[in-house]
């Protein structure tokens, strides 16, 4: 009798725990796997071509750029950017992406929502100018950026690129690629309400 | 006749077209040991609009004007590491083939070797108790090491 009340619950604790780290082992795999395929599916949504900019949160670099020949209206300098909230859109006449975006830039300054200035990228001036005839010219200022030089200094790579500037002349967004209604209501109008309220943009 | 004017006239825009080309190839600095530093900056910058070629392997517009950068830096007497600073503030790390090791890299640099050490862990751990478990006297009950006595006794007197 002694003996077995003795035995009996040393008996009992060493089965318990052996049943319980089965059952972890078993579970073991189904986490792993869980967890990589939670890592995985979330890449599925990532864009590889988005490149968080080394700028965001920077003053705009220092440039000036005259206007596109021809073109009434001025050119674009870095002190032109400061002020008020704008954006800055590069584009080009060889740009196809760039005609997609195009009408919604032209809402955009037909409602008069933000003012907007053209970084025209390596474009030939009679090319650009016939291109902004040809589908409108929402811009306020814009600056012909024959040599691509002042677009590397933006870290421009895949025209069209929209950028929105604070009041302060500091880049507190940043879109890559042709600008549709989603990427305005959900990136770009939030970051320029958010700048016009002095508050840091999540971009 | 005609096919003789056709012929003239191939040769000609050939031979017009050549010097055009000439344009699109880079000119490399005047300084041999200047352009061995360029071409070397060239091979670790990532080309953004191909992304997984240097600069120096494509032909993409952006990689030529960032080669003319470049060498631009490079003979106006800056270093290599200013160079490639230069062209990082403005592309970011990502412009590096070679990831900078830092903080936010951290996972990339030595993630393999965790895991490795992880996987070594494991498969020693897993070893060792395949190896003992079925030898082993620990973890008997009583009655468990009384039934093995007498299994071990029988076997000795057949």
């Amino acid at each position: 009798m002694a003996e077995r009340t003795d035995t009996g619950p040393v008996a009992d604790t060493a089965a318990a725990p052996a049943r319980g780290r089965r059952i972890a082992l078993a579970v073991l795999p189904l986490l792993v796997f869980g967890g990589i395929a939670l890592f995985l599916f979330n890449g599925l949504y990532l864009n590889p071509r988005e490149i968080p900019s080394a700028l965001l949160d920077k003053p705009v670099p220092e440039f000036d750029m005259p206007p596109i020949a021809g073109r009434d209206g001025a050119g674009l300098a870095a002190t032109d950017l400061r002020g008020e909230v704008s954006l800055v859109n590069v584009f080009a006449s060889w740009c196809v992406a760039c005609r997609v975006e195009h009408p919604l830039l032209m809402r955009l300054a037909e409602e008069g929502v933000v003012p907007i200035h053209g970084l025209n990228y390596k474009d030939q001036p009679d090319a650009a100018l016939a291109w902004l005839r040809r589908f409108g010219d929402p811009y306020d200022r814009v600056g012909s950026d024959l040599s691509g030089r002042v677009g590397i200094d933006w870290g421009v790579y895949g025209v069209p690129e929209t950028f929105v500037v604070n009041a302060e002349g500091r880049i507190v967004c940043k879109h890559i690629g042709p600008v549709m209604d989603r990427d305005l209501d959900d990136k770009l109008l939030p970051a320029i309400q958010a700048a016009r309220a002095g508050r840091a943009a999540t971009c | 006749m005609l096919t003789w004017r056709r012929l003239a006239a191939c040769l000609a825009i050939l031979f017009l077209v050549a010097p055009a080309l000439a344009f699109e190839v880079d000119e490399p600095l005047p300084d041999p040991a200047q352009e061995e530093r360029a071409r070397a900056i060239h091979k670790q910058l990532r080309c953004l609009v191909c992304q997984n070629q240097s600069i120096d392997d494509s032909d993409a517009p952006l990689a030529v004007d960032l080669r003319h950068l470049v060498r631009e830096r490079i003979g106006q007497g800056d270093s290599d590491a200013e160079t490639v600073a230069y062209v990082v503030a403005r592309y970011g790390d990502w412009v590096l083939l070679n990831p900078p090791f830092k903080l936010t890299t951290l996972a990339l640099w030595i993630g393999p070797f965790l895991l490795l050490l992880t996987a070594v862990v494991g498969v020693r751990i897993w070893y060792r108790r395949q190896g003992r478990e079925p030898g082993s006297a620990e973890g008997l009950s009583a009655d468990e090491r009384r039934r093995l006595d007498a299994l071990l006794k029988d076997s000795e007197a057949p």
